[in-house]
């Protein structure tokens, strides 16, 4: 069925067709017509799931483990601090093993209070052990929350659902809404607690085994990896939409590429179009999933990354990534941090003047 | 030998008085300090619950009593949890279909319930979840070696009191009572048969039940190990420790309050055999125990006001 959705209502109805049996959510802006929508569903019967309105976010994520450590599958949406405030759960729910898929729209951190896009709240969620995906269109917010419950089921590990605040949460596109059938299937935990097979989990646990845990965490963010792909790949097999760990656009024969996530992503494929017309190889690469991070062809290029986040006196997170796996120079741009417009032609514009290395603040610099 | 015993003791035959289950799921060999209250108060909560049941488990004194990985000395599933998390976990293992029927209960200390924890618990008394929370009280963060917490009494020493708690004791009942839960109790581990009876009640009862526990420690309350038992029926006795529930918006007194509020015990048989009293000025933590057995009273005279209503 197709219909014209929103980026948060493409989320409640993943979860919807997801089978989800319990949500536990708080509200906050951008996020609140996830949770809004959520509910109308289970109240109106059209989706027959637990909603917990819990207190805060720290207790939304905290009923997810709950439930999910009994095989149950479980769902929460969050925003900004939502998610910081969430912080010492999202830890527990990866090394818990627990498959919960959580979204959260991408909002900048306070103070100043500020409601609008930026990438600083999940980035600086990278080490808890979840998987993160940043999805740029309202199909694929629906269809990447759809892949991350059979990718999450597979390996064991949570994994978070980011779409920018407003930007994309908020606006309307087409939506094919694809019911999942068995490509979701059951959900089978061989860990959930049994009561006829009574289990501690997360007790104490010394020096001479607790890294042993730890190392079978990063084993499995390395093969979700690969499990990945072979999703996408049923996926793209089933319902015809395909998906990657990066969207590459007009990078074939590119010897400059701009690298970015989210909607700001999108906007640099215009802004290719337009450097192209000019007669400049310009390519544009969208990180779909940061976390497990992908391989990317960077080789020889002029690399222009775009981030919409920073880490105080390193400079941009998705940047600093990619220098971490690539021995490529890089060309920082920090752009768009709490709602900032950022234009097609503003990118178009940067990528013209961009030097060889560096970093540069849209704005300030 | 086993042959000869069957003969004297048919293997139905339970041992225990009061119809106590002879089955145990608190294992020998836990890793609790000797003489604890909260392990005694565990084992009969256990008992009382069955197989049939999911704990939950904070941070506190447990996590530590169930033994290293790869054992567990708990004879049901265990979710450990961080400490301020318990009330919404269980209402989120309690929320899902699967576990309809199950005894899910949080087993948590007073600082992972009247501190870290009180906002989850609020939330989940709220929502009316359906779960039994029990509350160990050992009267400060005994895992962590014996800090101040909002339960520690006025006049105790903790190693963040070091000359005693000058100011009172948080009082988490009348907080949860505002909150009208489904049922209340406060109860003892020196009066096992009576915490028993509170589990037993609760679970019969759907939505979100709350049990308070004293649980004297030997280690923090600087007490020889066999007293246990004993301080634990001399708190009720002397008015610092009550044994009432609450249901409907009622408070009633079980018997042993009843009578220590008619007669109480000294104080003074309370507080002295506990180092960590040393040098409490009596006559100021009196005030406190007189205080709060006023408001009991007062809790439970309008119990009886109701009841001369309905009868009128």
């Amino acid at each position: 069925m197709k219909k014209m959705a929103t980026g948060n209502q493409a989320a409640a109805l993943a979860v919807k067709e997801s089978n989800v049996e319990v949500v536990a959510a708080y509200p906050i802006t951008p996020q609140t017509e996830v949770v809004e929508t959520i509910a109308s569903f289970v109240e109106t019967k059209k989706m027959d799931a637990a909603y917990i309105r819990v207190e805060s976010e720290h207790s939304a994520m905290a009923a997810c483990i709950g439930a999910s450590s009994t095989g149950a599958r479980a769902f929460t949406a969050t925003s900004s601090h939502g998610l910081l405030y969430m912080h010492e759960m999202l830890h527990w729910a990866a090394g818990a093993r627990l498959p919960i898929v959580m979204a959260n729209m991408n909002r900048a951190v306070g103070p100043a209070w500020n409601i609008w896009a930026e990438h600083t709240d999940s980035l600086s969620q990278r080490d808890t052990g979840w998987m993160q995906f940043y999805a740029s269109t309202v199909q694929e917010v629906y269809d990447t929350i759809l892949m991350s419950y059979r990718l999450a089921e597979k390996v064991y590990l949570p994994a978070m659902v980011c779409l920018d605040g407003f930007i994309l949460s908020h606006a309307i596109q087409p939506l094919d809404i694809t019911p999942p059938g068995d490509f979701i299937p059951p959900i089978d935990l061989p860990h959930a607690l049994d009561t006829k097979d009574p289990m501690s989990y997360g007790n104490l646990t010394g020096p001479g085994d607790y890294f042993k845990f730890r190392r079978a965490i990063h084993d499995a963010m390395k093969r979700a990896d690969k499990e990945c792909r072979s999703v996408e790949k049923e996926f793209s097999g089933r319902f015809g939409r395909n998906y990657g760990p990066v969207m590459e656009y007009r990078t074939g024969d590119a010897d400059t590429v701009i690298v970015g996530m989210g909607t700001m992503a999108r906007e640099a494929e215009v802004a290719v179009d337009l450097l192209r017309k000019e007669g400049m190889k310009a390519g544009s690469l969208r990180i779909r999933q940061f976390r497990p991070f992908p391989r990317l062809d960077l080789e020889g290029k002029k690399v222009i990354v775009l981030d919409r986040d920073c880490s105080f006196g390193a400079g941009g997170i998705l940047a600093q990534e990619i220098r971490f796996h690539h021995d490529v120079p890089v060309y920082n741009v920090i752009a768009g941090l709490g709602g900032q417009d950022v234009r097609y032609e503003t990118i178009a514009d940067l990528a013209r003047k961009a030097k060889p290395e560096g970093e540069f603040w849209l704005g300030v610099d | 030998m086993l042959h000869q015993t069957s003969m004297f003791f048919p293997k139905k035959v339970n041992l225990m008085l009061d119809d106590i289950p002879e089955v145990e799921y608190l294992h020998k060999g836990n890793t609790a300090c000797a003489g604890c209250g909260a392990m005694l108060a565990l084992r009969y909560i256990l008992k009382a619950s069955g197989p049939n049941t999911i704990i939950v488990n904070p941070a506190c004194c447990s996590t530590v009593c169930q033994g290293t990985y790869p054992k567990t000395a708990y004879g049901v599933p265990v979710l450990n949890i961080a400490f301020a998390a318990a009330a919404a976990a269980a209402d989120g293992m309690a929320s899902a279909r699967r576990n309809k029927g199950k005894n899910i209960i949080v087993f948590a200390g007073d600082g992972g319930t009247v501190d870290i924890g009180i906002q989850a618990l609020s939330g989940a008394i709220e929502r009316n979840a359906n779960i039994l929370y029990v509350c160990y009280d050992n009267e400060a963060y005994a895992n962590t070696g014996m800090q101040k917490s909002g339960s520690t009494p006025y006049g105790a020493i903790t190693t963040t009191t070091p000359t005693g708690r000058k100011d009172s004791k948080k009082d988490i009942d009348l907080i949860i009572m505002a909150h009208r839960p489904a049922y209340m109790a406060s109860a003892s581990a020196g009066y096992p048969k009576d915490l028993y009876d509170k589990v037993k009640k609760a679970l019969s009862i759907e939505g979100t039940k709350f049990i308070h526990v004293l649980c004297p420690c030997p280690p923090g309350w600087r007490y020889s190990t066999e007293k246990t038992v004993e301080l634990g029926k001399l708190a009720v006795k002397c008015g610092m420790w009550f044994l009432y529930e609450y249901e409907n918006g009622r408070l009633t007194l079980n018997a042993p309050t009843k009578a220590a509020l008619k007669r109480p015990a000294p104080l003074e048989d309370y507080v002295k055999p506990q180092g960590r009293f040393k040098g409490v000025d009596v006559e100021r933590l009196r005030q406190e125990v007189n205080r709060s057995v006023e408001r009991v009273k007062d809790l439970a005279m309008m119990d009886m006001v109701e009841k001369v209503k309905e009868a009128s």
